[in-house]
C-alpha cells in the first residue's frame, strides 16, 4: 500500500514540477498545432495552480486503457518490491538482527565447556517430518518430498490426496496397501517444523557452539503416527537407535549419551528403555546392564508421561488438538462454518488411524487425574488477568468473549477429575446427583447398536452408532479418565481394540506380574520399572505458567448429518469470574499442552527416591521454566517462553541441557527448580 | 486501488465527447478536496480543450511510465505462465515428451517390479569426490548465518555472494589436511547428501527412485556420506566415518534377516570402499577390528560405477595447473566464470590453493607407474585411433571432431607420456628427446615473490630455475609424474604420501603393506577373503577421455601458475585436441583405469585376489540424448550421467534383488579393455618365496 501511495504522489507532483521549470511544451509532445492553440491558456494554468495540471494529466491518463494502468501499477509494485528485496539482500546480516545477548552456547563456550557426552534428540508427536516413498497416482511427483512438515504446500494443493496418504490402515495401524510414508531421517527431520518455525534448530545450533556435530549428535526420528512397537516392526527404529547409541558411545571415547526427548518422545524413549533390555524377538536383547552402560541422563522436555487431556478431546471430537499450532497457522480454514464440517471430520478420520495419539490419553486413571469430586489440582488459581496468560490463551483457545480479559480470581473449584462432562451442570454438580456411569451399560449399548449404513462410506466410527446411543452416552453425564476410556471403547471400538494392543493406561498393582513384560505396558511409567542404572539421571524440564487444557464440557452437536461428529466442545460456556472454565474448557497450570501433573509427577513423586517404579533409585530432577512471553515482536517466539514447543528456544533450558551434555550432574546445575504447585499436587495423589 | 477507480470512468468515455464532459464534471464533484483551490474558472476551459485535441497522446508517457508498464506486462505474463505451470497436471510434460518422441520405456524400476523383483539385499551407496554435499557447523564471522547450510552442493549461492569466505571455509589446513582452526565443515548425512548435486542435476536420485519402486526405503538404503576432501583414513580419525559405515552395514544386515549388503560405490567412492574393506579387517587401533571374515559375512557384492581404480590423468592436470579438473562439473556450471581471462588469474589460483589442501585429490593420481600407464614409447592403449573407432562404431558420431574420411594411420599417440612440453616432444621417438633431469635441480630463490604470498600454491618457492628445470625434462610418464609433483609441491605431496601410495607391490606379504596408506591402492593390497563376494565394474565407454597432456610455460610467470595446457596443439590422427590426448572412457576415467582390475588384475585367483572373488565387467556404450527433452539421457555413458542410464540401473536392481553376475549375463564389453590389459605386463602369480 505504501508504494501505491508514494507513486500516486509522484504522479501528481511530477508534471507540476516539470511545468514550472521547463514549461509545458517539454511535457506535452502532442502535435504542435494543439500546443500553440493551447499555449496561452496553458501558461496561465501553469503559472497559477497545480490542480489544473492534475486535471490535465488526468486527461492524458484517460487515453490509457484499463489494461495499461493495470500493467503500470503492477510494474511499479514489482519494481518497488525488487528494490526492497535487493536492499534486504545487500543489508549486512548483523544490522537486521536485533541486538541480542550471546546465546547460551556462546556463553558456555567462553566458560570453557566442551562437547563431552554424545547427544540423542528424540522428537515428539507431530513435529517430525514425513516423506513419501510410494504413493497412489494422485501423489505423482512427490517421491521423497515432505508430506508432513516443511511448507505444507501440498495440503493446500491436493488435500484429500494428502489425507489419504497420511492416514494409516484402520485395522492394523500400519501402512495402507500401496502407500509408504516414512519418517525423514537425520537432523533435518525436526529442526524446523515449517519454514521459520523452529523445533530443535535453536538447541542444535547452541550444541554446535560447544563442538557438537554429526558424529556426536543424533536425531532419533521415527514415524510418530505408529504405535511405538510398530515403529520397530516396520522401520526397525529401535534397533537403529540402539545401534546408533552404541556407535556413538564407542566412537566418542566411551562417553555415555545424554538423551533429550521432547513431548511424546519421552514415553517413546521410556518404551525404548524397556525394549532394549528385553530379549529378542520382542525386545532388543541389550541385557539388563545396557542402560547403565550407555546412558548418562534423559532430559525430558515437556514430557507427556501421564498423557495429556488434549488427546481426549482430539480423539473424541477432533478439537483442541495437540497440533494446536496447525490451527493457529490456518485458523480460518478449520473454524469456518462452510469448511469446518469437512475439515474436522477429515482430520478425525485421519488422526484416529494414528495409534500414537492413543498413547497420549491420560494414564493412571482416577488415582492420578482425580475422580468425580476431587482432583490433585483442586484449588488451582486461574489467574487469567496476567497479560502473559491472556495473550497466549486468547489466541489459542477460541475464546469468544472478550470480557474475560478482566482479571478474576478463583473462589469456586473446578472439578478437574471429570475430564468430560456433558453440559455445564454435569461439570459442577456433586457426583451423587449425577447419573452413574456403568461400564456394563456400555457393553449393553454397544451390543444393541444398530448400524445405519445410509451414510455410505464409513468415515469415523461415529457413523456406525445409532443416534440413540449417542444421546445415551451424553445425557448429562460426566466422565473421569477411567470411564472415559470406556466411553471411547464405545464410540470407537475398532480403534481402541487396535490401539490397546499397544498401549495401556492403568496403574500396576504388582509390577512383578509377568504380564507386564508385554510391550504394551512399556510406555506407561506407572506399569513399568525403570532400568537398573543407578548412575543414570532423569530430568523433567517443562514450562509452567500457561493455562493448559485439563477437562472439557461437551454438548451434542446440533446437526445429525451423515459423517458429522456428534459431539463438540460447548465453546459458549465460560465460567463467571471465578472459575477456570473458558470456552468449554477447564484450564490448569502447564505448558499449554501438557499439564504440570503429567509432566512432573513421575519426577516429583513416582520415581523420586527408591519406589516400586524406580527400584534402583535413579536420581530425578525437576526443572521448571516460568513462561514469559516475548517482549516485542522482534524477539520472535521468545527466549524465555514456556510453551510446549517454544520452550525449545528457552535460554535457561538450553543452558541446562548444554551443561549436562558437557558433563554436569543434576545437582551441579542446581537440583530442582520449581515454580508450580507440583509438590502439593502430588501429595494428594495416593499411590 | 483508488487510482484504478478514478481512472476507469474516464477511460471508458474517451471516444464519446459529450459523455466525457459529464463524466468530467461528475468527477470533479466527486473529488472536491483535490480541485478545491482551482476555483470555478477552470471548468469552462476543459471541455473546449478536449474538443480540439485528438485523442491519442500515448507518446506523453514518460519513460518511467513506459518502464513500469513494460515490467508490469512481463510480470503478468510471468505469473500467468507460472499459474498455468502450477495448474498443469503433473503428467503433462511426460505427455508432451511422449507425443514427440514416442512412448517412453518404463523406468527400470517399474519394469522389473512387473517382473516380480522385490527388495532383497540392503544397499549402501558410496558417493564419489565432489558430488557429496558439505555443510557448515562452525565458521568464521564472514560465514555468519550459514550454520548447517550447504557450502558445497545445492545452489552454490554462497560461492557467488562471498567467494573468498567460501574458499577459506572449503580449504583444509595445509599441514595436517584436517580442519583449519575455528572452521568445521562436515558432510551432509543421509540420502540427501548426494541425491542431487545441484538442483536438477541428479547424481543418485534416479537410482534411488528406481530402487524405491521395488520396495527399498530408508531402512534398506544407506548413503555412506563422507567428507570427500579428507584423505580416507582421516575421515575415520576426524569423523569416525568408517566406523559409522561399519556399524550401519552390520545394522542393516541384522535388521534385514541376515541378508548381505550390496555396496554401490561411484567414482572415488570405489577407492574409498577398497580402503574400507581393508580397514574393517585390520585390528583395532588402526582398523575397525572386524576380523578377516567380516567382508564375507556382510557383503554380497561391490558394484563399482565408473571406478578410477588406477587413478585418472585428469587429477594430474588438476594438481599441476588447476585445469581440466575432475571438478569439471563445477566448470560446466560456470564455464565463463572460470575461463574468463580477467578472472582467470585469481580464480584458478584460488581453486588450486583450495584443492591442493584436499588430500583426496591425491588419491586419484595414476597408480602403477609405467607398468600400467605406459612408458615413453609404449602404452597399453597404443593403436587406439579415434577416427578408426568411429568408423567401426556408428554411434560415436558426436564424440570426435575431424574429417569424415580421415584415413586411419599407423601413427598413434604416445599415451605413456602423460605430460609433454610441446607437441613435438609428445610425438618424437624417445631417443630424440633430450632430457635434463629435474630432480637434482636447485630451486632458485625466486625474486620478489613475497608479493604474492597470499595465494598459496608452492610455485613461488620454486623460482625460475625450478620451473625451467621442470620444463626441460620435456616429458613425463606416470612414474616420473609422481616425482614431478614431489618437486613442485613438496609440502602437499609430503602430506599426501602419508596417506596414499602409487606403486605396485612386489611382495604383498611384506608387513609394510599393513599400513593404511596402501589400502586404497588395488595394486598394493589383497582383496578380502570372501570367495562368495562378487565385484562388478560398471562404466561408460565411447566418450573421449583425457589421457595425456601437452603443456607449455605460461607467459607470465610471476604470480600465476607457471604451466598451462597448450590448447593450440591439435592433431586429429592422434586424438590430440586442445592440448589433450584423449582415449576411450567415460569422459573422466579412462577404460584402462576403470576396467583393468576386473579384467585382469583380479580375474581368477591372482596375488591381488587370493580368494578368487569373481569379477565382472559391464560396459555401457554412450549415446547422447536424442533431444533436449530427455535431459541428460537414459543411455548416457558419461561419468556422472551414467547414474541415470537405464541399462545400468536395471543391472543394479537385478543384483540387489538377488541375481549373481552370471545371471546378469557375465561380462558386457564394448571397448578393447581385454586387448589392452593383455599388453600390461603385471605379475599376477604370487612369487614363491625363494629369496
Amino acid at each position: 500500500m505504501a508504494s501505491i501511495l508514494r507513486l500516486r504522489k509522484l504522479y501528481y507532483v511530477e508534471p507540476a514540477v516539470k511545468c514550472s521549470s521547463v514549461g509545458f511544451e517539454s511535457l506535452d509532445q502532442s502535435p504542435k498545432i494543439d500546443q500553440k492553440l493551447d499555449k496561452r491558456e496553458d501558461d496561465v494554468i501553469c503559472a497559477n495552480n497545480l490542480a489544473l495540471e492534475v486535471k490535465k494529466k488526468r486527461k492524458q491518463a484517460k487515453e490509457w486503457r484499463c489494461m495499461d494502468s493495470c500493467c503500470w501499477i503492477i510494474g511499479c509494485l514489482c519494481t518497488t518490491w525488487w528494490l526492497l528485496l535487493l536492499l534486504f539482500h545487500c543489508w549486512p546480516v548483523t544490522l537486521l538482527r536485533a541486538p541480542e545477548l550471546p546465546g547460551p552456547g556462546v556463553r558456555l563456550k567462553r566458560e570453557g565447556l566442551m562437547a563431552l557426552h554424545p547427544v540423542v534428540l528424540v522428537p515428539g508427536i507431530v513435529t517430525g517430518g514425513l516423506e513419501l516413498w510410494e504413493g497412489r497416482s494422485c501423489a505423482d511427483g512427490l517421491f521423497r518430498k515432505r508430506l508432513w512438515g516443511g511448507s505444507f504446500s501440498e495440503i493446500f494443493k491436493r488435500p484429500l490426496c494428502l489425507l489419504e496418504h497420511l492416514s494409516l490402515h484402520y485395522g492394523t495401524g500400519l501402512d495402507p496397501p500401496g502407500i509408504r510414508v516414512r519418517a525423514v531421517p537425520g537432523l533435518v527431520a525436526a529442526d524446523y517444523f515449517a519454514p521459520g518455525y523452529f523445533v530443535w534448530a535453536v538447541l542444535i545450533e547452541n550444541l554446535a557452539k560447544l563442538g557438537y556435530e554429526g558424529k556426536n549428535l543424533h536425531m532419533a526420528a521415527y514415524d510418530w503416527r505408529l504405535s511405538f512397537q510398530n515403529t520397530e516392526i516396520r522401520d526397525h527404529s529401535f534397533t537403529r537407535l540402539k545401534s546408533k547409541i552404541e556407535l556413538m558411545y564407542i566412537t566418542n571415547g566411551y562417553k555415555k549419551v545424554v538423551v533429550v526427548p521432547h513431548s511424546m518422545g519421552a514415553i517413546y524413549f521410556l518404551h525404548f528403555l524397556k525394549w532394549v533390555e528385553t530379549p529378542p524377538p520382542m525386545g532388543g536383547g541389550g541385557g539388563p546392564g545396557w542402560c547403565a552402560k550407555h546412558i548418562k541422563a534423559t532430559m525430558n522436555i515437556g514430557p507427556t508421561f501421564l498423557g495429556v487431556p488434549k488427546a481426549v478431546s482430539n480423539l473424541f471430537s477432533a478439537e483442541g488438538k495437540d497440533a494446536s499450532y496447525i490451527r493457529a497457522m490456518v485458523p480460518g480454514v478449520f473454524d469456518s462454518e462452510i469448511l469446518g464440517l469437512q475439515t474436522f471430520e477429515h482430520v478425525m478420520r485421519m488422526s484416529r488411524t494414528w495409534d500414537s495419539i492413543v498413547s497420549l490419553l491420560p494414564k493412571g486413571g482416577d488415582a492420578i487425574w482425580g475422580n468425580m469430586d476431587s482432583s490433585p489440582e483442586e484449588g488451582h488459581v486461574c489467574d487469567f488477568s496476567k497479560k502473559s496468560h491472556s495473550q497466549t490463551s486468547l489466541s489459542d483457545n477460541n475464546v469468544n468473549n472478550s470480557d474475560v480479559k478482566r482479571g478474576f480470581q478463583v473462589k469456586g473449584v473446578a472439578k478437574y477429575g471429570r475430564i468430560i462432562s456433558f453440559g455445564k451442570a454435569a461439570s459442577v454438580l456433586h457426583s451423587s446427583k449425577l447419573p452413574t456411569v456403568d461400564s456394563k451399560e456400555f457393553s449393553q449399548m454397544s451390543t444393541s447398536k444398530n448400524l445405519n449404513i445410509s451414510c455410505g462410506e464409513v468415515w469415523t466410527e461415529y457413523d456406525e452408532m445409532s443416534r440413540q446411543n449417542i444421546q445415551n452416552a451424553a445425557a448429562d453425564k460426566a466422565y473421569t479418565t477411567t470411564t472415559f476410556l470406556d466411553l471411547l471403547r464405545l464410540v470407537a471400538p475398532k480403534m481402541m481394540r487396535r490401539a490397546e494392543a499397544h498401549f495401556s493406561h492403568g496403574i500396576a498393582d504388582n509390577l512383578d506380574d509377568p504380564k507386564y513384560n508385554h510391550y504394551k505396558y512399556w510406555s506407561n511409567p506407572l506399569e513399568t520399572k525403570l532400568p537398573n542404572a543407578p548412575d543414570m539421571e532423569i530430568y523433567c524440564l517443562y514450562g509452567v505458567g500457561i493455562p493448559t487444557e485439563r477437562s472439557y464440557v461437551y454438548k451434542l452437536s446440533p446437526n445429525s448429518r451423515c459423517k458429522s461428529i456428534p459431539y463438540q466442545i460447548d465453546s459458549s460456556l465460560s465460567g463467571e469470574d471465578n472459575s477456570c472454565l473458558r470456552g468449554g474448557v477447564y484450564f490448569a497450570d502447564g505448558d499449554e499442552s501438557v499439564p504440570v501433573l503429567s509432566a512432573g509427577f513421575m519426577c516429583a513423586k513416582g520415581w523420586r527416591g527408591r519406589t516400586r517404579f524406580n527400584p534402583f533409585g535413579i536420581a530425578t530432577h525437576i526443572r521448571e521454566y516460568r513462561h514469559k512471553p516475548p517482549a516485542s515482536l522482534l524477539e520472535g517466539r521468545g527466549i524465555e517462553s514456556g510453551a510446549h514447543v517454544d520452550i525449545m528456544g528457552n535460554s535457561a533450558l538450553i543452558e541446562d541441557i548444554l551443561r549436562v551434555a558437557a558433563g554436569a550432574t543434576g545437582d551441579e546445575i542446581g537440583g530442582d527448580r520449581i515454580y508450580s504447585d507440583i509438590l502439593r499436587m502430588t501429595e494428594r495423589i495416593n499411590l | 486501488m483508488s487510482l484504478l477507480r478514478r481512472r476507469k470512468p474516464i477511460n471508458e468515455s474517451s471516444d464519446s465527447k459529450p459523455l466525457l464532459e459529464k463524466e468530467e464534471e461528475e468527477h470533479h464533484e466527486e473529488d472536491p478536496d483535490e480541485d478545491e483551490d482551482d476555483g470555478s474558472g477552470k471548468n469552462k476551459k476543459t471541455p473546449s480543450k478536449i474538443k480540439k485535441k485528438p485523442p491519442p497522446p500515448q507518446s506523453k508517457w514518460s519513460c518511467l511510465d513506459t518502464c513500469c508498464w513494460f515490467i508490469g506486462c512481463i510480470c503478468i505474463t510471468w505469473w500467468l505462465l507460472l499459474f498455468l505451470y502450477n495448474a498443469m497436471p503433473a503428467s503433462f510434460p511426460q505427455y508432451v515428451t511422449e507425443a514427440i518422441t514416442g512412448p517412453l520405456p518404463d523406468p527400470p524400476g517399474v519394469k522389473l517390479k512387473k517382473e516380480g523383483l522385490e527388495a532383497k539385499h540392503p544397499v549402501v551407496f558410496v558417493p564419489g569426490i565432489v558430488t557429496g554435499g558439505l555443510e557448515l557447523w562452525e565458521g568464521r564471522e564472514c560465514a555468519e548465518g550459514l550454520f548447517r547450510k550447504r557450502l558445497w552442493g545445492g545452489t552454490f549461492g554462497e560461492v557467488y555472494k562471498r567467494p573468498l569466505c567460501w574458499v577459506e571455509h572449503m580449504s583444509l589446513d595445509n599441514e595436517t589436511g584436517l580442519d583449519p582452526c575455528g572452521i568445521r565443515v562436515r558432510p551432509v548425512s543421509g540420502l540427501v547428501a548426494a541425491d542431487y548435486f545441484a538442483p536438477g542435476y541428479f547424481v543418485w536420485a534416479v537410482l534411488i527412485a528406481n530402487l524405491a519402486r521395488i520396495g527399498y526405503e530408508e531402512k534398506t538404503m544407506y548413503m555412506a556420506a563422507y567428507d570427500w576432501r579428507l584423505s580416507f583414513q582421516n575421515t575415520e580419525v576426524r569423523d569416525q566415518t568408517l566406523s559409522r559405515i561399519k556399524s550401519n552395514i552390520e545394522l542393516m544386515v541384522a535388521t534385514n534377516g541376515g541378508r548381505k549388503v550390496v555396496v554401490i560405490p561411484h567414482s572415488m567412492g570405489v577407492l574409498y570402499f577398497l580402503h574400507f574393506m581393508k580397514w574393517v579387517e585390520a585390528v583395532a587401533p588402526m582398523g575397525g577390528g572386524g576380523g578377516p571374515d567380516w567382508c564375507s559375512k556382510h557383503i554380497k557384492a561391490v558394484v563399482n560405477i565408473g571406478g578410477p581404480f588406477l587413478g585418472v590423468p585428469k587429477a594430474i592436470a588438476g594438481l599441476f595447473s588447476a585445469e581440466a579438473k575432475d571438478i569439471a562439473v563445477a566448470r560446466a556450471l560456470a564455464p565463463g566464470f572460470l575461463d574468463n581471462d580477467i578472472f582467470q588469474l585469481q580464480t584458478l589460483q584460488h581453486v588450486m590453493r583450495m584443492s591442493r589442501t584436499w588430500d583426496s585429490t591425491m588419491s586419484m593420481i595414476p597408480r602403477g607407474g609405467d607398468t600400467i600407464w605406459g612408458g615413453l614409447d609404449w602404452s597399453p592403449e597404443e593403436g587406439y585411433s579415434c577416427s578408426k573407432k568411429r568408423e567401426e562404431d556408428d554411434t560415436q558420431i558426436t564424440d570426435q571432431a575431424g574429417a569424415e574420411n580421415a584415413v586411419c594411420k599407423v601413427r598413434s599417440a604416445n599415451y605413456g607420456r602423460i605430460i609433454s612440453f610441446g607437441k613435438d616432444v609428445a610425438e618424437e621417438p624417445s631417443s630424440d628427446i633430450e632430457r635434463i633431469d629435474f630432480r637434482g635441480a636447485i630451486k632458485g630463490l625466486s625474486a620478489a615473490n613475497t608479493t604474492c604470498r597470499d595465494v598459496w600454491t608452492e610455485y613461488h618457492d620454486m623460482g625460475f630455475a625450478g620451473i625451467k628445470a621442470v620444463a626441460e625434462y620435456k616429458t613425463y610418464t606416470a612414474e616420473s609424474i609422481v616425482d614431478l609433483l614431489h618437486f613442485i609441491a613438496p609440502k602437499m605431496m609430503a602430506r599426501g604420501t602419508a596417506h596414499f601410495s602409487y606403486g605396485i607391490a612386489d611382495n604383498l606379504d611384506d608387513p609394510k603393506y599393513k599400513h593404511y596408506k596402501y589400502w586404497s591402492n588395488p595394486l598394493e593390497t589383497t582383496l578380502p577373503n570372501a570367495p562368495d563376494m562378487e565385484i562388478f565394474s560398471l562404466y561408460g565407454v565411447g566418450l573421449p577421455t583425457e589421457r595425456a597432456y601437452v603443456y607449455k610455460l605460461s607467459p607470465h610467470a610471476e604470480c600465476s601458475i607457471p604451466f598451462k595446457i597448450d590448447t593450440s596443439a591439435d592433431d586429429e590422427d592422434t586424438c590430440l585436441r586442445d592440448g589433450v590426448y584423449s582415449v576411450d572412457g567415460d569422459e573422466t576415467v579412462p577404460v584402462l583405469s576403470a576396467g583393468f582390475m576386473c579384467a585382469k588384475g583380479w580375474r581368477g585367483k591372482t596375488r591381488f585376489n587370493p580368494s578368487g572373488i569373481r569379477t565382472y565387467i559391464r560396459e555401457y556404450n554412450h549415446s547422447p540424448p536424442a533431444n533436449l527433452l530427455e535431459g541428460r539421457g537414459t543411455l548416457s555413458g558419461a561419468h556422472v550421467d551414467i547414474m541415470g542410464n537405464f541399462a545400468l540401473i536395471e543391472d543394479v536392481i537385478r543384483i540387489v534383488a538377488g541375481a549373481s553376475g552370471e545371471e546378469l549375463g557375465g561380462d558386457q564389453i564394448h571397448s578393447n579393455i581385454f586387448k589392452w590389459s593383455e599388453k600390461i605386463n603385471l605379475q599376477l602369480e604370487k612369487k614363491t618365496s625363494s629369496r
